[in-house]
């Protein structure tokens, strides 16, 4: 049997006296590319950062790629496989968009902490910075500050960031929240191609991305996973229906 | 040769450096002005101090209140590496004894930081005045290494050099601190482009998203604590090779805030910024200090000045005119600059009269001194220069309000047109 990309057992999660998430099991495949529901409050976003390890979880395992998440720091939870981006914009705003892109690749380039390599000599990382660039649609916008790009572009150079490390496997939380029609078709256009043959996890509140993109949904109400399915049967699905959908789907 | 044609201004600095003393050179008795080569190569050693104060303020955003702490520590290391040499202990040449500084730096960035860059931001800053601090008073305590309130002191004439020079003049030892200031300079400049460097840029924009590709941001900040405890301790000891002595003065919070005085003022974004602070710091510390009783007030005053109006420093104000130089419309600055310079030498004049009547019937009257301007005694008891004073204030204050305002339109309208410019194939 394959080892699962995530697997949580039992995951609790409580700020204080609130029990954020109340037992979550959840095995997420290889190559899967599967999308977390649920209504505002269900702790979506707290699921993503007990996996990423932004915060520790109170009970229950979580493994990534086969190994336990226990104790780990959330670079070192990184360095095994996985990178994430964020609900708010998380990237580099005064570096230069092509600095943003370079930086999400030194580390899995084997560059560590290293003061003796000079990064203008550095052919292959830049060369591969700058397909990636292109990639995004950014080539144009190379040397301009990231923290004044535009919304749209911003979004993109954070998920250019979250893969450009290679990691196979990519939580992506609201990547297309505040968004315009055209700019979500871009977006949903650019995570299919970039989550190829890897391993996505996405938060999403735009049905018609989580339909178009996710190979199985999984509905979150109240910290409790009340459904994870394939999206025809989660469409069908009459708890989800109530619980959350409503006519949304149907 | 692409090396020269890029970095010929670092070439031009230097030779401009090593030229400028014979500025203040005396041809009739043919020797330097010993005040002047001393005075450089306090900015020099200043410089570096306050270059690497900006590998944490400025590189990786962290706000230090102890940095002399390591430029000390890396002093004193020199100063007891150079006796030893003296004693016969240990060779080394003399021109190394920057590096046995630098070593000592070395190390105590990587004991101290250990602690200090446990935390970040206001927690950072708070550590490392409290580090400054406790290292102030044992100065005091341990006397073998600190020697006390008398300090070490040292003689810089070894007889170890490897070019054969003795340095017993000024302007040897000027040419050893430029030489250092150079290459720890370069060295600088470059640890800024490498992966280190980039992320120390990285974990001060956003220490959790250099998390989540890959990165401890507690070892970046550790690790840049370290160098920049390196090139303080070459400073320190190039310090020891002009002063000859250091006492625990090197290691205080005074220390410190020269650092941080001369990385604001010059500016933290900009590489050269903190070198341009350096400058005015230096300046108004050593020269305004022997006109003035009043100098640390002037340089308080430029410091707030600074921070409230020009909080990118001097670099960065040089640096905003860079749109209008590249579509050569930087001279139609001119004017307005030009009728902004009255209003602002009488605002500037006004308060230095102020200040100084102040000061010389306070302290001045307490020193016996009188207060005169060009040969001319002013009587600081009569109404006549205070009301001047207060005048030249409140008009100059006024005018430039004004001027200041029809400058910034016309800056705002220049700027426009060089954006559109710009933005035109």
């Amino acid at each position: 049997m394959t080892v699962p990309a995530i697997e949580l057992s039992d995951v609790r999660k409580n700020f204080g006296a609130t029990e954020i998430i109340r037992g979550v099991d959840l095995g997420i495949a290889r190559g899967e590319r599967h999308a977390i529901i649920g209504p505002n409050g269900a702790g979506k976003t707290t699921l993503f950062n007990l996996i990423s390890g932004r915060f520790p979880i109170s009970s229950g395992s979580i493994t990534v790629n086969g190994k336990s998440t226990a104790g780990l720091a959330p670079q070192e939870i990184n360095r095994l496989g996985l990178s994430r981006s964020f609900q708010i914009t998380s990237i580099f705003p005064r570096m230069t968009v092509f600095e943003n892109i370079r930086c999400g690749l030194l580390w899995s380039r084997g560059y560590r902490y290293s003061f003796w390599h000079l990064l203008g000599g550095q052919k292959a990382l830049n060369a591969e910075a700058d397909r990636l660039l292109d990639r995004l649609n950014l080539g144009d916008r190379r040397n301009v500050q990231a923290g004044l790009l535009s919304y749209a572009e911003q979004r993109a150079l954070e998920i250019g960031i979250t893969i450009a490390g290679g990691a196979d496997i990519i939580l992506l939380d609201e990547p297309t929240a505040g968004m315009s029609h055209s700019e979500t078709d871009a977006a949903v256009e650019l995570i299919r191609g970039v989550s190829e043959g890897k391993t996505l996890i996405m938060v999403e509140h735009d049905m018609s991305v989580v339909f178009g993109l996710a190979d199985r949904i999984t509905v979150l109400v109240y910290g409790e996973v009340i459904a994870s399915d394939t999206p025809a049967a989660i469409r069908g699905n009459a708890a989800v229906q109530e619980a959350y959908l409503g006519t949304i789907a149907a | 040769m692409t090396l020269l044609r890029r970095n010929w201004p670092w070439l031009v600095a230097l030779a401009v450096l090593l030229a400028f003393p014979f500025l203040f050179y005396d041809w009739t008795r043919g020797r330097h002005s010993g005040f002047a080569l001393t005075l450089m190569s306090e900015i020099g050693v200043m410089a570096i101090f306050a270059l690497s104060y900006n590998m944490l303020l400025g590189q990786a955003g962290l706000l230090s209140f102890g940095h002399a702490v390591l430029f000390g520590l890396g002093a004193y290391c020199a100063a007891h590496t150079v006796n030893l040499v003296k004693a016969g202990t240990i060779w080394l040449p003399t021109e190394l004894v920057p590096l046995a500084g630098g070593l000592g730096g070395l190390f105590f960035g990587f004991v101290l930081g250990w602690l200090v860059t446990k935390q970040r931001a206001t927690a950072f800053a708070m550590i490392t005045l409290g580090l400054g601090e406790l290292v102030s008073a044992a100065a005091l305590m341990f006397m073998g290494f600190f020697g006390g309130e008398g300090g070490i002191t040292i003689d810089r004439v070894m007889d170890t050099s490897l070019l054969g020079v003795r340095y017993t003049s000024p302007w040897q030892v000027y040419c050893l601190v430029l030489g250092w200031a150079f290459v720890a300079a370069v060295l600088m400049r470059l640890q800024m482009q490498t992966p280190l460097g980039r992320m120390a840029n990285a974990t001060r924009d956003n220490f959790e998203r250099a998390q989540f590709v890959g990165y401890d941001p507690r070892r970046v900040r550790w690790m840049q604590f370290t160098l920049a405890g390196f090139f303080a301790g070459v400073g320190g000891g190039l310090y020891v090779m002009i002063y000859e002595i250091v006492t625990f003065d090197t290691v205080s919070a005074v220390k410190s805030a020269n650092a941080l005085l001369a990385v604001y003022i010059g500016g933290a974004g900009a590489f050269f910024g903190p070198v341009l602070g350096t400058i005015v710091v230096v300046l108004l510390q050593s020269g305004v200090s022997l006109l003035s009783n009043a100098w640390l007030l002037y340089v308080g005053v430029l410091f707030i000045v600074m921070v409230m109006y020009a909080p990118v420093g001097l670099a960065g104000l040089i640096g905003m005119h860079a749109p209008l130089w590249r579509t050569g419309r930087l001279r139609e600055l001119l004017l307005p600059y030009l009728r902004a310079l009255p209003p602002a030498l009488m605002l500037f004049l006004g308060f230095v009269l102020l200040v100084e009547l102040t000061s010389f019937t306070t302290i001045g009257a307490a020193q016996g001194k009188r207060f005169a301007i060009g040969g001319q005694t002013i009587d600081t008891t009569s109404p006549l220069p205070w009301a001047i004073a207060v005048a030249a204030l409140g008009v100059g204050a006024f005018w430039l309000r004004r001027e200041a305002h029809a400058f910034r339109l016309r800056w705002d309208a220049l700027m426009e047109d060089a954006k559109r410019q710009a933005g035109a194939p």
